[in-house]
């Protein structure tokens, strides 16, 4: 009688469970939504892992200028490039396309993704931090 | 002591089974297809879809045709510089097969621009140089607009100018495998390395069964 009682009882409060287990698990990776940015919108050039395309494309893994880059890499994003830069010692002169359509919210995500992604350890950027670097765009 | 022996038996008798079933399916595997449509002649004879002839010029000036590709196999794919879409994914499979077959010299690469005008020698140049090419082996083609669309539609690939696509062309990202008679053997996603790699089993499958023995035919 007893067991039956708790299975009868009981379910409710495991579904719960499991569903918060679900729901902190999300929240507990933040990176869910910079991934999917990421593989929209950046993975086409700079491929999944990061790793650009010989000297045709710069590399994001392990790249010198993303981890000295602060909020300000998310103009670079947002307005995209047509000037030469130097990532690793290596000049890159092609054009890099603007992702002129991505909010600021999307861009902290993107940009704390690259950030944290492939081995990469730089410091994390907050959303404070973006919209005033957004506001400061050369 | 006979149960074992029997079990034994019987686990021989599977697994010269499974070696017999695997080498015979090996054996059974039928060549490539060729595909396109089929013509027939008025005589009654039945002609193969072909690649028609072609002339363009690649990064170095030089002019590459039909000719050129002649008694070798080759990778086709359309592309050009600045698409910002697909085209690098495609690049990027397309260094992997340079690198791959680098030493193989019946097998050539050829990428046709979509997007001549920008396209110009010395922006392939500079777009094949970047990704350390080795002219012999991979031509970055360019020339006159319209013969190179009607090109894609004899490779039977997509090709539309769509000013609402990106970077202006709305194109396929197919890699098409053709052999040494300009007929075309297999169609491949050259976004997916996956879909690449299976290019790379068959242009090896392809060089074994028709390379070496074709060649000396056309030779002779």
């Amino acid at each position: 009688m007893k067991i039956r009682n708790i299975l009868y009882y009981g379910w409710p409060v495991l579904v719960v469970g499991i569903a918060l287990i679900f729901y902190f698990q999300d929240n507990a990776n933040p990176s869910g939504a910079g991934q999917r940015l990421y593989t929209t919108h950046c993975a086409n050039c700079h491929m999944d892992n990061g790793q650009g395309l010989r000297r045709l494309i710069p590399p994001l893994a392990g790249a010198d200028y993303v981890h000295a880059a602060g909020a300000e890499m998310a103009c670079l994003i947002r307005n995209g490039i047509a000037d030469t830069m130097v990532v690793n010692g290596v000049t890159y002169s092609g054009v890099m396309p603007g992702n002129t359509y991505l909010d600021e919210v999307e861009l902290v995500a993107v940009l704390n993704y690259i950030k944290q992604s492939w081995g990469n350890s730089g410091e994390t950027v907050t959303y404070p931090e973006v919209k005033k670097a957004l506001s400061q765009c050369p | 002591m006979r149960q074992p022996t029997r079990n034994s038996f019987f686990f021989l008798l599977m697994i010269s089974w499974g070696i017999i079933a695997c080498n015979s399916q090996e054996v059974v595997e039928k060549p490539l297809p060729i595909l396109g449509e089929k013509t027939i002649t008025p005589e009654g004879d039945t002609l193969l879809y072909q690649i028609p002839p072609f002339a363009f010029v690649d990064q170095d000036s030089n002019m590459i045709s039909e000719k050129d590709v002649a008694g070798k196999f080759y990778v086709a794919d359309f592309f050009f510089t600045t698409c910002p879409s697909i085209c690098p994914k495609m690049s990027a499979e397309m260094v992997r097969l340079h690198d791959e077959f680098l030493k193989e010299d019946q097998l050539l690469l050829l990428s046709y621009s979509l997007d001549p005008k920008y396209d110009t020698v010395a922006v392939l140049k500079d777009y094949a140089t970047k990704l350390g090419v080795n002219t012999e082996k991979w031509h970055l083609l360019t020339g006159d607009e319209q013969e190179l669309y009607d090109l894609a539609y004899a490779y039977m690939v997509n090709a539309v100018k769509d000013e609402t696509a990106p970077g202006g062309v709305l194109h396929s990202g197919a890699f098409v495998l053709v052999d040494q008679n300009r007929h075309v053997r297999g169609f491949y996603d050259g976004t997916i390395p996956e879909e690449v790699d299976r290019l790379m089993v068959d242009i090896r499958r392809l060089i074994k069964e028709e390379g070496t023995i074709k060649e000396e035919s056309t030779q002779g």
